[in-house]
């Protein structure tokens, strides 16, 4: 199955009973806070226009309040929107009746939730296979299906548990298999692991990362975890009071932050694990040297090939094998650490 | 008094309508409803007749059986509510002693009684929660009449269902339900409410119809709301019964009616004690059933 992008496009949301009628008045530049005071209407989203990849990781990163959990609820209309449309496959979500929604909902989209969502009633298996039920999948090919994932997140031997026997991380593992067991092509991530404690967000992101290798679907991710939006997206978009700040891959974001709030973020980050050798590389001169680094390589891994060779420099060579530049140690440790800059900025913000 | 002297006599004494006025208003409407029933007495009758064949049936079924089998069913039933030896062998013991004191058919009565009024509520309750918890318009609606309903005293209502359907069984049974049904609306309105909403989002995200999402997870995270409504309807229609044989309805109620007309002091808390003796039975059972719904909670991982 080829995946489909997601198109958002103009996306506006007003909390309140009149929200359509301030949609012209925030497009001319209402604020948030003024919309409140004179109107009591709460502004969830303004103008969102992100482009989601098909078959990567779209991650939507902010804090508490920003907006994310509305926009995702928007891909499967959960929140209806005040204006503007959600494309997918050229049609637009918003616009879809509530049968067609009701399809739409049930074979191209799958959804995990912050608060895993299981129905503590039924058990494992019965949990998994709640998609495929309410499809109409006959009980024995569903149960088949289900089993096939229940195993591939690690559960195997607790089908016949109830979730509350289940520590929290193994029922996120349930909501990913019941999730997956959908075979939808849209695979949505409502801060899946933010109620997990860090090792097992580790461990599970590592199960996302490896099945997504295998399935490429479109997987819209949503966090408040800058670590965690930069080592899954292969996009990333920053949302700050229903707006979107800055777009794009971790390193543009880590590399070029769009303004002083991404900044204070970004500063925090092990940029050794997202910035590639060949934004950093210099051209060749000369003969290659060293060990040869593979485009795409992050710097900590280099670093470590560099240092493991006893070499001071290195150079980087594309897929084929062709030597397109070189890096030494120097350059890496002065990317790697936190530019003057943005410490400054930090210390004018305390 | 004095100060009546110094005020109008509007202020003093309440301008109440006068008698005469009231007594026309009282017959008009008295006659009117009379006159309405009287017109409509073969379709009301015909309304009710399949209670009254239901209840006559289960009544018929009671009694004649022999009490050997009635008991065995009961200790099956209530074995297999609660899987609890205790309240089994308190269910045997205090069957045997109403038998033994000679109340085993009129406990058999009010056991037939209590059976299809209890059913008839859950059949009329559930749905009308159900439209209760779907519809703020609906529940604002029906909550007042159901406040009606609880707190208005029985005796009250006896009268219009007197003067509809006449005096009798059925018409007791009317009253029963009545009295009994608004514990069972409200607890799964309150049932249906309290589902927790992430999860209810969980299953709209994956394409529930309305009534998927009703059958599949509303309906069974309310249950053990719901099962406290019918432990709530089983304990009222009890209780009713006694005052329902006020208008017909034999078994144990009708007993202590007699009792107290008659100051029969033992006969009344014989019939008494016979009455809290099924109360305790079936709330210990249902309650343990209830519980047992809930086993899936219990184990919570640490």
């Amino acid at each position: 199955m080829a995946s489909h992008a997601i198109e958002v496009k103009n996306l506006y949301k007003i909390f309140g009973p009149r929200g359509r009628d301030f949609v012209d008045q925030v497009k001319a530049g209402l604020g948030k806070t003024e919309l409140n005071e004179k109107h009591g209407h709460v502004l969830g989203l303004q103008d969102i226009n992100i482009s989601m990849p098909a078959g990567g990781v779209m991650v939507v990163m902010g804090l508490s309040g920003s907006g994310k959990s509305t926009l995702i609820r928007h891909i499967n209309r959960l929140i209806d929107p005040t204006a503007g449309e959600v494309l997918y496959d050229g049609v637009d979500v918003c616009k879809m009746n509530e049968n067609d929604l009701r399809e739409f909902r049930r074979h191209k989209t799958a959804m995990v939730f912050q608060k895993f969502a299981l129905l503590p009633h039924r058990t494992i298996i019965e949990n998994t296979v709640y998609g495929l039920e309410i499809q109409g999948v006959p009980m024995d090919e569903s149960r088949k299906r289900a089993q096939g994932w229940i195993e591939r997140v690690g559960l195997k031997g607790f089908e016949n548990h109830y979730p509350n026997q289940l520590s929290g991380g193994m029922q996120q593992r349930v909501g990913l298999a019941r999730a997956l067991t959908n075979d939808a092509d849209i695979l949505l991530m409502d801060e899946a692991y933010s109620a997990l404690d860090p090792l097992i967000r580790v461990d599970m992101q590592t199960v996302l990362l490896d099945l997504q290798k295998e399935l490429k679907k479109t997987v819209v991710f949503i966090t408040h975890d800058l670590d965690e939006a930069l080592r899954l997206g292969d996009k990333i978009a920053i949302l700050r009071d229903g707006k979107v700040i800055q777009q794009g891959t971790g390193q543009e974001i880590v590399l070029k932050p769009a303004d002083e709030y991404i900044t204070a973020f970004v500063k925090e980050v092990n940029r050794g694990r997202v910035i590639n050798v060949e934004t950093i590389m210099k051209p060749l001169s000369g003969n290659p040297e060293g060990v040869a680094v593979v485009v795409g390589t992050v710097l900590e891994s280099a670093a470590r090939m560099m240092t493991l060779a006893n070499h001071n420099v290195a150079h980087v060579v594309d897929a084929n094998g062709r030597a397109v530049g070189s890096i030494d140690l120097g350059t890496i440790i002065s990317a790697m650490v936190t530019p003057i800059s943005h410490e400054k900025i930090q210390q004018a913000a305390e | 008094m004095a100060i009546c002297s110094y005020l109008p006599d509007l202020l003093c004494k309440f301008p109440a309508i006068d008698e005469t006025t009231i007594r026309m208003a009282r017959k008009s409407v008295d006659d009117g409803f009379k006159g309405l029933v009287r017109s409509y007495v073969n379709a009301i009758d015909a309304l009710v007749q399949p209670l009254q064949w239901f209840l006559n049936y289960l009544e018929k079924l009671f009694v004649s059986s022999p009490w050997i089998i009635i008991l065995a069913v009961m200790v099956a039933i209530v074995y297999y509510g609660s899987r609890d030896i205790r309240i089994t062998i308190g269910t045997v013991i205090s069957m045997l002693l109403i038998g033994f004191v000679g109340l085993w058919n009129d406990t058999m009565v009010t056991l037939a009684m209590v059976t299809v009024c209890t059913l008839i509520a859950i059949v009329v309750g559930i749905p009308i929660g159900i439209i209760m918890a779907r519809s703020e318009r609906a529940q604002s609606i029906i909550n007042p009449i159901l406040d009606v309903m609880q707190t208005m005293p029985s005796f009250v209502y006896l009268i219009p269902v007197v003067m509809i359907f006449g005096i009798g069984k059925v018409p007791g049974l009317i009253a029963v339900v009545i009295y009994a049904v608004p514990p069972m609306i409200r607890l799964t309105n309150l049932g249906i409410r309290l589902v927790d909403k992430e999860v209810l989002e969980a299953a709209d995200a994956f394409g529930s119809s309305p009534w998927q999402r009703l059958k599949n997870v509303q309906m069974p995270l309310a249950l053990p709301t719901i099962m406290a409504g019918i432990n709530q309807t089983i304990m009222m229609s009890l209780a009713m019964v006694v005052v329902a044989s006020m208008v017909g309805v034999g078994g144990l109620g009708r007993n202590v009616l007699q009792a107290i007309n008659n100051q029969f002091f033992t006969v009344g808390f014989f019939n008494g004690f016979a009455l809290v003796a099924i109360a305790i039975i079936f709330d210990r059972t249902s309650q343990a059933y209830g519980k047992r719904l809930q086993k899936h909670s219990e184990v919570i991982h640490g």
